[in-house]
């Protein structure tokens, strides 16, 4: 579904990423984990079209998309859940869920999923006309999953969706991750929280200063004492 | 009764530092900018209506659309030519870029025209003074403040109601994760001068039906006055903007009528030292924490 061939990302002159290339089948829950820093941000950026890769190649179903420009890829069905959330704090949580459907034009079928975003998470529903910015950060995360399936992604990146969340929060987030993508969409999921994100995952990357450094089965890498000593707390 | 004259007058010149001032602290609001040609599109404004009720003999509301559409076309003209290229940019260079842009209306409008001053005319609009508690208000001053709240609820339409408008403030809260969204940030930050600069022509129109005098450079200090409104205000916010714009109209009535009309111009600019002092978000101003 997604082929990410060699790219290198730069932030100026400084690169952030170095011949990464990484890929997702149809279906599937990839993470990408690694210690701050490591890029993986960087790539999430860089395959929303808010970056552009300066080498390389990004095919999306056949078709390239590297340095297309955001609201393009938006449209051919790759939305993020960007990392911190970033709600529109000054507007209503129905606001935003109203946004990630912004370029969809079936007003039916953007009410079918307003009803499914509120069935994922009651707890939106019970605060739609609340402003985002009164959320916790739980709900705010919830709205920003939310916001993004608004859009009807086949393909959705979340960039750190467990980041300041109690271990409770965690576990409902990591859940609803999995039943999304049990109702038909791929997911790519970029963490820190490296045991609970290869509890969920088919495959998985790791990362280290810009290079992919590990990848292969999740559960595999779950034992490996690489993984173990880097990311899982030791041996 | 004397009083009641004056919060009329003042509300007359407050609507229109209202007008402006919604211009500044939407533009504001979306990309940081304090566009000081604001004031220039204002003095367009006022040139495009008079030259519609006297050369073009097209009547009041068509002259006052006439003056909006073109400051609006011109607004996002300037956006294009000269702010966009500096998005990038320091703010004090966008900055200066926005003072050259103002100079630069300016004197092509005395280039071209010359820079003697105009005077609207007198039958522009049903001129009539009725007299309500011994007060009297003048037909020009009902369609001053009937034009700024119809803008005004219109604006408030767009801005809550439309997908620009939402798209509007999801990129002024955060323009990347509006990007996310597919909102096409370019568009929507023409549509922001689109709208605000509209909003300063129609300012410029009763503007000239209300003290008559029209010139190249009127536009400066009510474009000072209306940023000074909004920044009252609070600067990024519409409500602000309105509020700001009628407190300063109303308390430099009430400084002219004590007996200090001299001090008038003096008077916003203290308010300006002193809110910047004591409450520089303004009375609308944002005081929201992030939460992480």
């Amino acid at each position: 579904m997604l082929k990410v061939e060699n790219i290198d990302v730069y932030y100026g002159n400084i690169q952030a990423l170095r011949e990464v290339s990484l890929e997702v089948n149809e279906g599937e829950i990839v993470t990408l984990i690694g210690a701050n820093g490591a890029g993986k941000t960087t790539l999430l950026k860089t395959l929303s079209g808010l970056l552009k890769p300066k080498k390389g190649t990004i095919e999306y179903l056949g078709k390239s998309i590297a340095g297309k420009a955001a609201q393009g890829i938006v449209k051919s069905g790759i939305s993020q859940v960007p990392e911190g959330r970033r709600v529109f704090a000054n507007m209503s949580v129905e606001e935003n869920l109203d946004l990630g459907a912004y370029l969809r034009k079936d007003r039916d079928g953007i009410k079918k999923d307003m009803e499914r975003v509120y069935e994922l998470f009651p707890r939106l529903l019970e605060r739609k006309n609340q402003s985002a910015g009164t959320l916790s950060g739980g709900e705010q995360q919830m709205l920003a999953m939310g916001r993004a399936i608004m859009a009807k992604p086949k393909l959705l990146l979340l960039d750190e969706p467990s980041m300041g969340l109690a271990p409770l929060m965690v576990q409902t987030i990591f859940r609803i991750i999995k039943e999304i993508n049990e109702a038909g969409t791929t997911v790519l999921l970029v963490e820190q929280n490296a045991h609970m994100a290869l509890s969920i995952a088919q495959r998985a990357y790791v990362i280290e200063t810009g290079k992919v450094v590990l990848s292969g089965d999740a559960k595999e890498l779950q034992e490996s004492d690489e993984v173990r000593a880097a990311y899982l707390g030791g041996l | 009764m004397e009083w009641l004259q004056q919060l009329v007058n003042g509300i007359s010149i407050g609507s229109i530092y209202a007008l402006i001032a919604l211009g500044y602290t939407m533009v504001y609001g979306i990309i940081k900018l304090i566009n000081f040609a604001h004031g220039d599109i204002f003095m367009i404004g006022a040139f495009v209506g008079f030259y519609g009720l006297t050369h073009w003999h097209i009547g009041f509301i068509p002259s006052l659309l006439a003056a909006m559409i073109i400051c609006s076309i011109l607004g996002v003209v300037i956006e294009r030519l000269a702010y966009k290229r500096l998005r990038n940019a320091t703010r004090i260079a966008a900055l200066i870029t926005a003072i050259g842009m103002s100079l630069l209306i300016e004197y092509t409008t005395i280039f071209f025209r010359g820079a003697q001053p105009e005077a609207y005319p007198d039958d522009a609009v049903i001129s009539k003074t009725f007299t309500i508690f011994g007060t009297q208000i003048s037909s020009e001053s009902i369609i001053i403040l009937a034009t700024t709240i119809i803008l005004m609820v219109l604006l408030q339409f767009i801005v809550h109601k439309t997908k620009i408008g939402k798209a509007m403030r999801a990129v002024s809260h955060d323009m990347e994760a509006a990007r996310l969204m597919g909102i096409n940030v370019n568009n929507t930050i023409s549509a922001t001068f689109a709208i605000g600069s509209a909003l300063a022509g129609a300012a410029g129109v009763v503007f000239g039906l209300y003290y008559t005098k029209i010139d190249p450079l009127m536009g400066i200090i009510p474009g000072v006055k209306a940023f000074i409104a909004a920044v009252l205000g609070g600067i990024g916010s519409i409500p602000g903007a309105m509020t700001g714009g009628m407190v300063l109209g109303i308390v430099e009535t009430i400084v002219s009528a004590v007996g200090f009309s001299m001090w008038r111009d003096a008077a916003a600019f203290i308010i300006l030292i002193l809110i910047l002092i004591f409450k520089p978000a303004g009375i609308f101003g944002k005081n929201t924490r992030e939460k992480v």
